[in-house]
This record gives structure tokens, C-alpha cells and sequence, in this order.
């Protein structure tokens, strides 16, 4: 048997339906660095952004890194395998859009309509526009951040104007090596965001992706940086629970955060992934002392998901938080997770994953808390529930937990539980419907979580949810 | 007008446990179901729902003349059949609030939904709430999750004020009340008795039809009904017991 068939055994679930998941165009990009990856792709892409010989080495190094690197089996999955690395497009960049609204299909259109995405997103959504039109909204927003010193760019634009802020601490919250996806992205990023919160500055406002993507920014290898200084205050949201127009099926970003003294950064992703998608991401951040970070997370879909953020607690009384949700459906899996990396006293961190499997849809939690001997008065709470929709489900909670040194505490909790069918029943008896029903059921299981969200998301998480449940209720 | 069931045979786990039951329910009437444990009451109840589980071999169930077995459980009780649960079931997460106006507006069309108003429903719900002495912040609870027993029974006849069924099968709803909230629960039932609908109670006990006083009362035996009559056969029962029950009709199941 030949290494293809195999591949193509163990995983029948890649051409399913994408109902509700992403879609794609046929279309042709003013600057495409080609298929495959070498380091004529590195140099092409420095070409084109311009960028100084510093970062052209660093890609170059990264490239090295990640040729040497083998891919990590055993770890969430054989399935990596069958990324085929050769096929993909490293850097793709167009100038204008080349289809209209027309031809957006009309599933879409209605996907749109039922999730209530506002009306001047749904052309960029749909990648009939190249730039998402923010201005308006923009506009005055931006003069009181500027006003404040805050900076707010793409990551590109990030290095070439700010490299004094930027280059200390790029790469080094996530180094090169820190895994074979990070050195990949770390080889051809392109697109993510920069952002520097003064010293002090307390944004009341989030940070929305939306604000300054265009068409490259929502590349598959984005790279994000921000910074809090001293005693700042931000939210920064990304994503969005539409589906979204899709470049490629493999996406590897690499989020780093850096929270200095006394600073807070709260980092909210929701994603709705496509079945075909391969999502593997690398985010980790920085507190320094009595600084919090907290990430929000929620993946809904893609056929493999791997993600685990992460809290390096590196001075005294630093506090990291984890809350994400989880979905997966018929041929997904969610390997997601989270690390909580204590390195000072007083540190504490808490970590609330939910997970929903759905029909044959797998999602494994991996935890992993490590608290050194020489550590004193350390913290961490960890609870990890998951939701099974039928029998088929599986789930995985894989924590690893290292406590030593007197006075830390670790306290875990996991729990496994279904819809039963006599929940459904006694919904249903109310006149609701099944598919709302499991729904209701959904969303309650994640509601304490959900609630923690910024408000717009939440709203739509919801949505997407309902629309979920749909289809999986015969 | 009548919720009209006839020569009903159902069966569980292929024990047949309803044996051609027939039983007829006009609007604007109250009837007792009595019987021993195990003799098929919760059965009835949950089979005209249309729980999954429960196998209608035979027999039809009409309801103001349309067939509701072969019927998803949220079209039966859309077409107006309530049922209080013996055990009301916990969903973690959802609030009391929530669950209800997804019900209600699981009734209306579109128009009627995009026109809904959370404030009048709201309204609605707090009255409804203060009758039935239920305080106001088990809106926010999740459905009956850490309910006391009576807590749970309370908010089974809360749903079904809000929804205002055609015909409504109260399964035991008196069992785990204290004397106060059997009075309360029973005034709200009294509340909603009237022309336009048609309810079953099914009960143990007598001290309930003190409050609600039924029609008819039934005696169910062996998954059938084996005598019918006035309230004064809920005296006897109580008196008697079962025995003579058993006794007199122990041949026929
Ligand atoms: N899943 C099941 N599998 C097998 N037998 C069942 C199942 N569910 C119910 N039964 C049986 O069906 C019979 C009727 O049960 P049902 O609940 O209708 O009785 P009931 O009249 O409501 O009793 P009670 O007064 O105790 O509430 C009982 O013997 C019960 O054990
Ligand atoms: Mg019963």
C-alpha cells in the first residue's frame, strides 16, 4: 500500500460539507511567492515588505529551525502528516479585489444574515473587498489612541517604523524553537498586529483585529506582538464567528504578549474554522510583576486544532487566566489546552476549559502548570469540563501538573457529561424544538464562561452555536 | 372538544405496560388518576408526550380530534398538551427565565417573535411567580438544578401557567409539598381550570382534591382503568387502600 492510501484511510472526513465553514475563491494575487518552501520563498517575501536584513536572517534561521525539527507525533495527532508542506502558498499578496458581491454563494450570504453580521463586514468577510472599510468607525478612535502613544499597526509596518520597541522583545516570549509551527510562522510570517500601550495608558476600548486587516492580514502565518507597559490596561479581540473567507487550509500564527510591571492584557479570539483547516497556533505571554494576563478563547470547528496558551509568570504576584471553549464536530478535533508557567512567588493562575464534542467530533484538553521547588505561595485552579452530544464523542483530558516547593496549591477538577435524552425530552415536552433544545442544553453548559466574554461576541457565540446544533439534530 | 384516547397499548422495554386503555378528557373538566406504584400512570403520561422510549403498539390518542401519536414531543406540546413532570429534569446553565420564553416564543410565528417584548413577558412572569409564591430570583437559577422537591413542583405548574395549554396532565405534582405549598400549587391549578382547558391530576393521595376537586376520579389498575366515579371514590380509596381493588379486578390483568 502505497504512503497516500494510507493517509487517505485515516482520514475520510476531508472533503466534508462546509455548511456552515469557510468557502474559497479561485483568484489570482499580484505578489505570490509560489508553492513550496525554500529560502528563495524567505527572500522573495523580504523583497517585496522591504524589510531590513536583521529579520531576513532571523527567517532564515527560523527556516533552518524548522527544517530540522520533525513534525510532533504522538503528540495530538498522526493527521499533521498529511499537511502537505510542498503544496502550500508561503505568501500571497493582491492589490484589489477581483469579484463582487454577486458572487459570494448565497449560503454564505445567508450564514451572514443569521449570524447578524453587521453589514459593512460581510464584503470583506466575504473577501470581495480587500480592506475591511473601518474608517468611520475607526477614525476617531484612532486620534484619541494616537493622542495616548498607542501604537496600533500590522506587524510588518510594526518592524520597519518602531524596530526600538519591536526588536527587543519579538521572538523572545516565543523563541524560534520553541516548536516546529512557531519556527514555521517565525520562517514567513506575514500580517498579525503590533501594538504598544504607553506606560499607564488604560484602554477603555478593545483592540479589534477588524480595525486594520486587509487581505494579507488575515494571512495563515500571522504574527502578533503587543506590549503593555508599565501599569497600562488593554483588550485586544480577533476573529470573528462568521465564516470566513479562506486562503488556505493550514494556519499557524504566533501570538506573543508582554505584560510589564503592573500591566494587564486581556487577548479574546473566537474562530470558526472550516473541516478542512488546520489550525495550529503558539500563543504565550509575559507577566512580569503583578502584571495579568488572560486569554479568551474560543475554536469552534477546523479539522485539527492545536492550541494551548500560555502564561510565563515571571514576577511576584503575576496572575494568568485561561478560559476557552472548544467544538468539535463530525471529523474536527480541538487539541487545545493551556500552560501556566509559574517562575515567581505569589504567583497565581486559573485555567476553565469547556469542550463540546459532536457526532465523531474529538476534543482532548492538555493542561500542564509547573511550579519549581524554590517557589513560594503559588496558586492555580484548574477545571475542565467537557460536553458530549452522542455516544460517538471522544474526549481526552491530558493534565500534567508539576507542583513542588511548600506552600503552592493546585487544585483540579474534570468532569465529563451529556446532553441526555431526557433533557431533551423535557425541553421538548415545553414545545422546543430538538435542535433548540440542544442548543439551550449548548449553551448553558458554557454560559458561566460565555459570560466572560466581551459582549458583541458573546452575543454571536450563541448564534453560532444555535446554528451548530441545527445541523447536527437529524 | 376532548383529548380522546383509545384501546392504547404501550410498552416499555418490550413490557407491556398500558393494555388497551381508553380514557376521555373533555374540556373544561378536572379527572383524578389514582392507582398503585408500578400500575402505568407516569406510562400514560409520558406516552401521550411522546417520549421516545415508550412504544404505542396500538390505540390513538385525539386531540380535539388530531392524532398526536407519530408526533415529534415539541408538536404535541405546541398543539396544547401539557405535562408536569413526576421528576422535572436539571438543565445545568439554562436560567428558569431563559427556558420558559424560549417556550413561549417556540409558539409563535415570525412576526409575533420579532415583536416580542421581554418586558411585558417579564411582567407576565413575575405575576405568575407571586402567585405561586416562587421569589423572584429563581429567574436567574438554572432549571431545576439544586430544586428542593417542592421547589421543582412549584415551578412544573409556573410553565405551565405561561404556556397555557389545551389539556394538562399533572403527574403527582402534589408529592413533595408541604402543606402551604400543596394549598398554593393547588390555588394556582384552580386559577387555570375553566372552559378551555381540560386537566388530569395524578395523585396518591386524597388531601389534594380537598383543593382541587375533581369531576372524575379513575382508578388505574393493571394499565387500564378499572372504575370511574365521584370524588367520594377518592374517599374510599383512601379508607381501603388498594386491596379490594386488587381483589375485585385482579382477574382481569
Ligand atoms: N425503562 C424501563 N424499563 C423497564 N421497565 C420500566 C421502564 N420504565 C418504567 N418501567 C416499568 O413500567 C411500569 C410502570 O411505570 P410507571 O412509571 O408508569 O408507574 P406509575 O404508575 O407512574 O407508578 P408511581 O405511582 O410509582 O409513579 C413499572 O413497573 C416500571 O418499573
Ligand atoms: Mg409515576
Amino acid at each position: 500500500m502505497s504512503q497516500n492510501e494510507t493517509q487517505e484511510e485515516k482520514v475520510p472526513n476531508i472533503d466534508v460539507e462546509r455548511d456552515v465553514g469557510n468557502f474559497s475563491y479561485q483568484t489570482t494575487y499580484d505578489y505570490d511567492a509560489g508553492k513550496g518552501l525554500t529560502e528563495a520563498t524567505i527572500d522573495y517575501i523580504c523583497d517585496v515588505k522591504g524589510e531590513p536584513d536583521w529579520m531576513r536572517e532571523f527567517r532564515k534561521k527560523a527556516l533552518k529551525v524548522f527544517n530540522d525539527k520533525p513534525i510532533p507525533l504522538g503528540w495530538a495527532s498522526e493527521d499533521l502528516k498529511t499537511i502537505d508542506l510542498d503544496r502550500i502558498s508561503y505568501y500571497m499578496a493582491k492589490g484589489r479585489p477581483t469579484r463582487s458581491w454577486d458572487e459570494v454563494p448565497e449560503e454564505i450570504k445567508q450564514t451572514f444574515e443569521r449570524l447578524g453580521v453587521p453589514e459593512k463586514e460581510r464584503a470583506f468577510l466575504a473577501g470581495v473587498e480587500a480592506q475591511f472599510d473601518s474608517e468611520s468607525s475607526y477614525s476617531s478612535m484612532k486620534e484619541e489612541l494616537f493622542k495616548q502613544g498607542v501604537i496600533f499597526v500590522s506587524s510588518s509596518e510594526g518592524l520597519m517604523k518602531y524596530p526600538e520597541i519591536f526588536r527587543p522583545w519579538f521572538g523572545k516570549v516565543i523563541p524560534i524553537g520553541d516548536n516546529k509551527y512557531s519556527a514555521l510562522n517565525s520562517a514567513v510570517f506575514s500580517g498579525g498586529s503590533f501594538i504598544y500601550i504607553p506606560k499607564g495608558v488604560k484602554l477603555k476600548q478593545p483592540l479589534q483585529a477588524y480595525f486594520r486587516i486587509n487581505a494579507e492580514e488575515m494571512g495563515q502565518f500571522e504574527r502578533t506582538l503587543i506590549i503593555a507597559d508599565e501599569g497600562s490596561e488593554m483588550m485586544y479581540m480577533e476573529g470573528c464567528t462568521a465564516p470566513q473567507y479562506e486562503t488556505s487550509s493550514l494556519h499557524s500564527a504566533v501570538v506573543e504578549l508582554v505584560a510589564l510591571k503592573g500591566a494587564k492584557i486581556q487577548y479574546v479570539t473566537v474562530q470558526n474554522w472550516s473541516s478542512n483547516v488546520f489550525n495550529l497556533v503558539t500563543k504565550r505571554g509575559l507577566a512580569l510583576e503583578d502584571a495579568e494576563i488572560r486569554w479568551i478563547d474560543c475554536n469552534i470547528g477546523s479539522r485539527l486544532t492545536m492550541k494551548y496558551p500560555a502564561v510565563v509568570l515571571r514576577g511576584e504576584r503575576a496572575r494568568g487566566e485561561v478560559l476557552s471553549i472548544a467544538l468539535a464536530h463530525d471529523g474536527q478535533h480541538q487539541d487545545t489546552g493551556s500552560k501556566m508557567i509559574h517562575a515567581a512567588d505569589h504567583t497565581s493562575s486559573n485555567i476553565i476549559s469547556k469542550s463540546i464534542s459532536i457526532g465523531k467530533g474529538r476534543a482532548s484538553y492538555r493542561g500542564m502548570v509547573q511550579m519549581p521547588r524554590h517557589l513560594k505561595h503559588c496558586k492555580n485552579n484548574t477545571e475542565c469540563d467537557a460536553l458530549l452530544i452522542n455516544t460517538n464523542s471522544r474526549t481526552d483530558t491530558y493534565p500534567a501538573i508539576t507542583v513542588r516547593g511548600e506552600g503552592n496549591s493546585v487544585q483540579h477538577e474534570a468532569s465529563v457529561s451529556k446532553v441526555s435524552e431526557e433533557q431533551i425530552f423535557y425541553m421538548q415536552q415545553r414545545g422546543i424544538p430538538e435542535a433548540e433544545a440542544m442548543s439551550l442544553a449548548v449553551n448553558g453548559f458554557v454560559n458561566d464562561l460565555v459570560r466572560e466574554f466581551p459582549m458583541e461576541y458573546s452575543v454571536e457565540l450563541r448564534r453560532l452555536i444555535d446554528l451548530e446544533m441545527e445541523g447536527s439534530v437529524g | 372538544m376532548s383529548l380522546e384516547i383509545s384501546s392504547l397499548n404501550v410498552s416499555i422495554a418490550d413490557k407491556q405496560i398500558l393494555k388497551d386503555f381508553n380514557l376521555t378528557i373533555p374540556k373544561g373538566e378536572v379527572h383524578a388518576i389514582m392507582g398503585p406504584n408500578g400500575t402505568g400512570k407516569s406510562t400514560l403520561a409520558k406516552a401521550l408526550a411522546g417520549h421516545p422510549d415508550y412504544t404505542v403498539n396500538k390505540g390513538s390518542a385525539l386531540l380535539d380530534g388530531e392524532e398526536i401519536f407519530g408526533l415529534e414531543p415539541d408538536k404535541v406540546a405546541r398543539k396544547g398538551l401539557f405535562m408536569a413532570f413526576q421528576y422535572p429534569v436539571e438543565i445545568p446553565g439554562v436560567s428558569i427565565a431563559n427556558f420558559i420564553r424560549a417556550a413561549v416564543t417556540a409558539r409563535m410565528n415570525k412576526e409575533a417573535s420579532d415583536a416580542f417584548s421581554a418586558t411585558a413577558y417579564y411582567k407576565a412572569l413575575y405575576a405568575k411567580m407571586d402567585e405561586l409564591k416562587i421569589p423572584r430570583e429563581f429567574t436567574a437559577r438554572s432549571v431545576n438544578e439544586g430544586f428542593s422537591g417542592g421547589e421543582k413542583k412549584r415551578c412544573e405548574i409556573l410553565q405551565m401557567a405561561m404556556l397555557r395549554p389545551k389539556y394538562a396532565i399533572l403527574d403527582e405534582t402534589d408529592s413533595g409539598l408541604d402543606i402551604d405549598a400543596l394549598r398554593i400549587v393547588a390555588e394556582g391549578v384552580e386559577t387555570m381550570r375553566g372552559p378551555d382547558i381540560g386537566i388530569v391530576v395524578i395523585t396518591h393521595y386524597q388531601r389534594l382534591l380537598n383543593y382541587i376537586k375533581p369531576d372524575v376520579v379513575h382508578v388505574m389498575y393493571g394499565g387500564r382503568i378499572v372504575k370511574s366515579g365521584g370524588p367520594e371514590l377518592a374517599l374510599e380509596l383512601e379508607a381501603r387502600g388498594y386491596g379490594w381493588v386488587e381483589k375485585e379486578f385482579g382477574a382481569l390483568v
